[in-house]
């Protein structure tokens, strides 16, 4: 079957997928991007958590043909979400409902995004499909991180690294809910995302930093 | 052939202010992996590429009559079906230390999920869906999975015609190692023995659970040979056992490390590396491999679940006087790194204390349950979770504080080990009880919210709301733990290292190139810093581990700073030497300094000790580049006599101590982990951030064996029931409390820079310290980890 989504801002379509391939499959083996990760593709780890439309949720189990004409967020197109989120006033970014409601107004904002401008996810804006399969790692400018990518860098959240794409997906979206989130609202949010080697405490530190910022830059 | 995408790249990062030894600089990969661009090895892709699946026995134990695989290769998109028939050399087996694992089973499966037969398809479903019409005729043997059944008189041999060198000095052949030591006159000290306090412990089967499933690519290559990128844990460790069953002599199985999301262990030992191999090679294409959950659970050797039983003696005065001790570990159906792990259990076995008359017995058996191997603490994790338990016990009996009797028998500098080997460096445990019993303690009712209400998500049971603070009890257990650090028993454990230097876009530039696997713990971190450090230079690359360098060992045994940090150091001063020859034959008339010995590399220039400038680094350079490779060993270790179980076997010793505070529902048997303190001795941190990093996963790791982790084995017919993060649980941030940590740096003097080996001392203690807040909040025995609900409730 032919399955049409828009993934970090761009349309892509996605020809002979088998009716039970997920969306994780779709995103990782069919449009380049690998960096929402496999761990249990069972819906337990998080370590694939997306935006579907706005709400955070395991990309493993979303049969793709669900995904049809929705709005994905993944973690290669985190930076400039929050980039659009921080500048537009949409959505999660003006932390007033009211004034743009849901994150299809999120993603729609972001689909609007000029073709390039993408920085960590350069695969995610202005790639054709052949381009996207033939992914090439590249480091970003870390000058063009979102917020909560740079905290988990600093506060050292980041060891095999494995976990830290859904847990990222995750800890921006609680940030864009909560920007003052308590321990324990951290912790109710990121238990469903595992993670084998930290011990979770410089997760947290992560969260606490990112939010700590933003306080201070308003 | 088209051109493979998605592999590992250089990492560099420059730093003006900082990235020298003893900071916390950033990760060099850091920016890569929150970002999704790094490539771990299930993200691989090549052009064409295949996807690789292995069919697995779903019998513990089983004469295999016949394999008919006619049906799967007829399925459209199908390439290939491999069987134990098709394998190319006359090697047909691979292992650790003693080459007993069948690549595919011939004959005969010897556990649940052995693999049987492999399957190359266009899409990782088709390659599932042909596997399961392959025709295997098994007749089911009886199984063996204890101590009883594996040494009963008519009990299967698991390994009938064993050679190994282990196979002359155990009791039975199905006792795949047995380590004895005796020191001292046990028995006679036990006439001084005030009290005397026995008891048997026993330790579920626990996995790595690392995250990054099993994956890798195998790409073809014109000269016959075979490209593999892959996830592991010791590229050159891999590649001696891949080669001679693949019948390729090692030049031609060209090895490169991809992403590696975790391995704790469970990457030491081969599981689809040569699987992949066998499939390109047999399709001319490439093909990758990722296990599913599922399939990782049979792909990995697991922590060996163990029986112990412990008798300690003690005088009034609390001094140990004796310990006696048999450890009886299970090894699963092959050997993978049962003889070391037996070897760490035996000389590890009574802990950081010091006592003179010692009787100790560690073995591993073969059976039929899955094999097990490596993983975080390797063998000092079960005999610390008994030794800590008898320890409590015995200041019980005499009426004494657990932590100060733990500190009257705590060993210093200078004690003899079982083994006789005398501890040369800073042990200080008794320093460490202290500290972690210092920490200030959480606030008692810590759930009570400031309106007074409970706020459940910090009780036991969370937001189940079983309970708001009622039937709720506190307790409060110390526990302190011995590793030791590197290869121990004689091993060769070198790591080499090419550092080059050059100018590049009028800077100079440090490329370290090494084997060593980064699996997560942050080894290209402090290589970086440390030729920062030596070279004096702030752009530095990591060139990505591949088998063009010598080897770097493994990443395991908390060894890779020490070792490949060390190989580093010493190949960065040969570099450094170099340069200043370099310097000395390009500018030695103009500036007499140059003929002082005491020259310094710093901010891009050779400098004097006094700070005064004579050249910069690019300059001595001159358009060259000055490149050095070079192994690098730490001292000599020594076998353990098979009979006395005396040599100075170990490297290094490495001590943590936890505090744990715990509160118990007791009618439901839940536990709540409110706060696991850590106080561990580093020797020197070299990054502060990632120590205390690794103190914390370590810490959660060994919470995860006291109160949830266990691979359950039915002890009927051997066959794993919970092979999934469904049912085998992991610790998520809802359980796991904070982890203050308290590092002590007290030098090392033998080893680089001073550092102490961190990964896997706190992985010991964290586990018997939350047995013993349980016990004290619940009065209950508890010598069983995993803790489950109704051994506290006792339904």
């Amino acid at each position: 079957m032919r399955v049409n989504l828009t993934v970090n801002g761009r349309p892509q379509t996605a020809d002979d997928v088998w009716e039970g391939e997920s969306l994780l499959y779709v995103l990782r083996e069919r449009l380049g991007l690998p960096g929402s990760k496999n761990a249990c593709e069972q819906g337990e780890c998080g370590s694939c958590t997306v935006r579907l439309d706005g709400v955070p949720v395991c990309a493993c189990l979303v049969a793709a043909g669900q995904a049809e004409g929705r709005e994905v967020v993944t973690v290669e197109g985190l930076a400039d979400f929050a980039r659009r989120r921080a500048e537009g006033g949409c959505a999660g970014g003006s932390r007033d409902p009211g004034d743009c409601s849901g994150a299809a107004a999120d993603a729609a904002c972001a689909s609007e995004t000029p073709s390039g401008a993408a920085s960590g996810g350069a695969t995610a804006a202005g790639v054709g499909l052949d381009q996207a399969r033939a992914w090439r790692p590249k480091p970003a400018d870390p000058a063009e991180l979102a917020p909560i990518q740079k905290a988990f860098i600093d506060a050292g959240a980041v060891q095999c690294g494995f976990c830290t794409p859904g847990l990222l997906v995750a800890a921006d979206e609680l940030l864009e809910r909560n920007a003052e989130p308590s321990d324990a609202d951290i912790r109710e949010a990121l238990s469903g995302n595992l993670c084998r080697c930290t011990g979770y405490e410089k997760i947290l530190d992560a969260v606490r930093l990112a939010a700590a910022r933003a306080e201070r830059a308003v | 052939m088209a051109e493979v995408t998605r592999t590992p790249v250089d990492i560099s990062q420059g730093s003006r202010t900082r990235g020298g030894i003893g900071e916390s600089t950033p990760r060099p990969d850091g920016t890569l992996k929150v970002t999704g661009e790094f490539a771990y090895a299930s993200d691989l892709w090549h052009e064409d590429m295949l996807w690789g699946h292995t069919l697995r026995s779903p019998h513990a134990h089983a004469e295999i009559r016949s394999i008919d695989v006619s049906e799967a290769l007829a399925q459209a998109g199908v390439y290939a079906v491999l069987t134990h028939e098709d394998l190319p050399a006359e090697t047909k087996h691979y292992g650790l230390e003693i080459p007993d694992t069948p690549v595919l089973a011939q004959g005969r499966v010897r556990h649940h999920g052995e693999p049987v037969a492999l399957v190359a398809a266009d899409h990782p479903e088709t390659a599932r869906r042909a596997a399961a019409k392959i025709r295997v005729d098994y007749v089911e043997l009886p199984v063996v999975t204890d101590e009883a059944t594996a040494l009963a008189p008519d009990a299967p041999l698991l390994h009938p015609d064993r050679e190994d060198g282990h196979a002359d000095h155990v009791p039975h052949p199905n006792v795949l190692h047995r380590q004895p030591i005796v020191r001292g006159d046990a028995a006679a000290a036990r006439e001084r023995a005030d009290v005397i306090v026995s008891g048997e412990y026993e330790l579920g089967m626990q996995d790595q659970a690392f995250l990054g499933p099993e994956s890798g690519l195998a790409v073809p290559a014109e000269d016959g040979g075979v490209d593999l990128y892959i996830a592991t844990q010791w590229l050159h460790s891999d590649l001696r056992q891949i080669a001679p069953v693949l019948g390729l002599p090692p030049s031609m199985v060209r090895m490169t490390l991809s992403g590696v999301g975790g391995a704790f262990g469970g990457r030491e030992d081969v599981s689809m590396q040569i699987h992949a191999c066998l499939l390109a090679l047999r399709t001319g294409k490439p093909v990758k491999m990722v296990y599913n959950r599922f399939e990782s659970f049979f792909g990995h050797v697991h922590r060996h679940p163990a029986k112990l039983w412990y008798e300690h003696g003690a005088t009034r005065d609390g001094r140990l006087t004796h310990v006696k001790c048999r450890i009886v570990l299970d090894g699963g159906a092959y050997a993978s790194a049962s003889p070391a792990v037996v070897g760490n259990a035996a000389s590890l076995s009574i802990g950081p204390y010091a006592v003179d008359d010692v009787d100790i017995e560690a073995l591993a058996l073969y059976t039929n349950n899955p094999p097990c191997g490596a993983m975080r603490g390797f063998g000092a994790v079960q005999a610390c979770f008994a030794y800590e338990a008898q320890m409590d016990k015995v200041a019980v009996e005499l009426g004494l504080d657990p932590v100060e009797f733990r500190q009257r028998n705590a060993m210093s500098q200078g004690a003899v080990m079982p083994t006789g080997q005398v501890v040369d460096s800073p042990a200080p445990v008794a320093e460490l009880l202290r500290r972690v019993k210092a920490m200030p303690l959480p606030p008692e009712r810590q759930w009570e919210t400031a309106g007074g209400a409970a706020d459940v998500r910090a009780l036991p049971g969370g937001l189940s709301n079983t309970t708001h603070g009622e039937g709720v009890v506190r307790g409060v257990g110390y526990a302190v733990g011995i590793k030791n650090v590197g290869f121990s028993e004689g091993f060769d454990d070198y790591s080499t290292a090419r550092v080059r230097l050059e100018a590049i876009a009028g800077e100079p530039v440090a490329i370290v190139h090494t084997a060593m696997a980064e699996v997560g713990q942050g080894g290209v971190t402090v290589h970086a810093q440390i030729a920062r450090t030596e070279l004096g230079v702030t752009q530095v690359t990591i060139h990505p581990a591949d088998t063009q360098v010598g080897s770097a060992g493994s990443t395991s045994a908390s060894r890779q700073t020490y070792v490949t940090g060390g190989a580093i150091k010493h190949a960065c001063e040969a570099v450094r030497a170099r340069v200043l020859e370099l310097g000395r034959a390009r500018f030695g008339s103009y500036h007499p300094a140059w003929a002082t010995a005491e020259l310094l590399l710093e901010g891009g220039k050779v400098v004097t000790d006094g700070g005064e400038v004579l050249a910069d680094l690019v300059d001595v350079l001159e358009g060259e580049s000055v490149d050095i490779e070079l192994e690098w060993r730490h001292r000599p270790t020594q076998p353990f006599d098979r009979v006395t179980g005396q040599g100075d076997g170990h490297v290094q010793y490495s001590f943590a101590a936890h505090r744990a505070v715990v509160e118990v529902d007791t009618e439901l048997g839940l536990v709540k982990v409110v706060e696991l303190a850590c106080a561990q001795d580093v020797g020197k941190a070299l990054n502060p951030l990632s120590v205390v990093g690794q103190i914390q996963g370590g810490t959660a790791q060994g919470l995860g064996l006291a109160v949830m982790e266990e691979i359950v084995v039915d002890p009927r017919t051997a066959r794993v029931r919970n092979p999934s993060f469904t049912d085998y649980l992991i610790p998520t941030i809802l359980d796991t409390p904070t982890i203050p940590v308290d590092v002590l740096e007290l030098a090392d003097a033998h080893a680089p820079y001073g550092l102490r080996g961190v990964g896997e001392a706190p992985t010991l203690s964290s586990t018997p310290a939350v047995v013993s807040a349980i016990r004290a909040a619940t009065g209950l025995a508890l010598n069983r980890v995993p803790v489950r609900p109704e051994h506290l409730t006792g339904t």
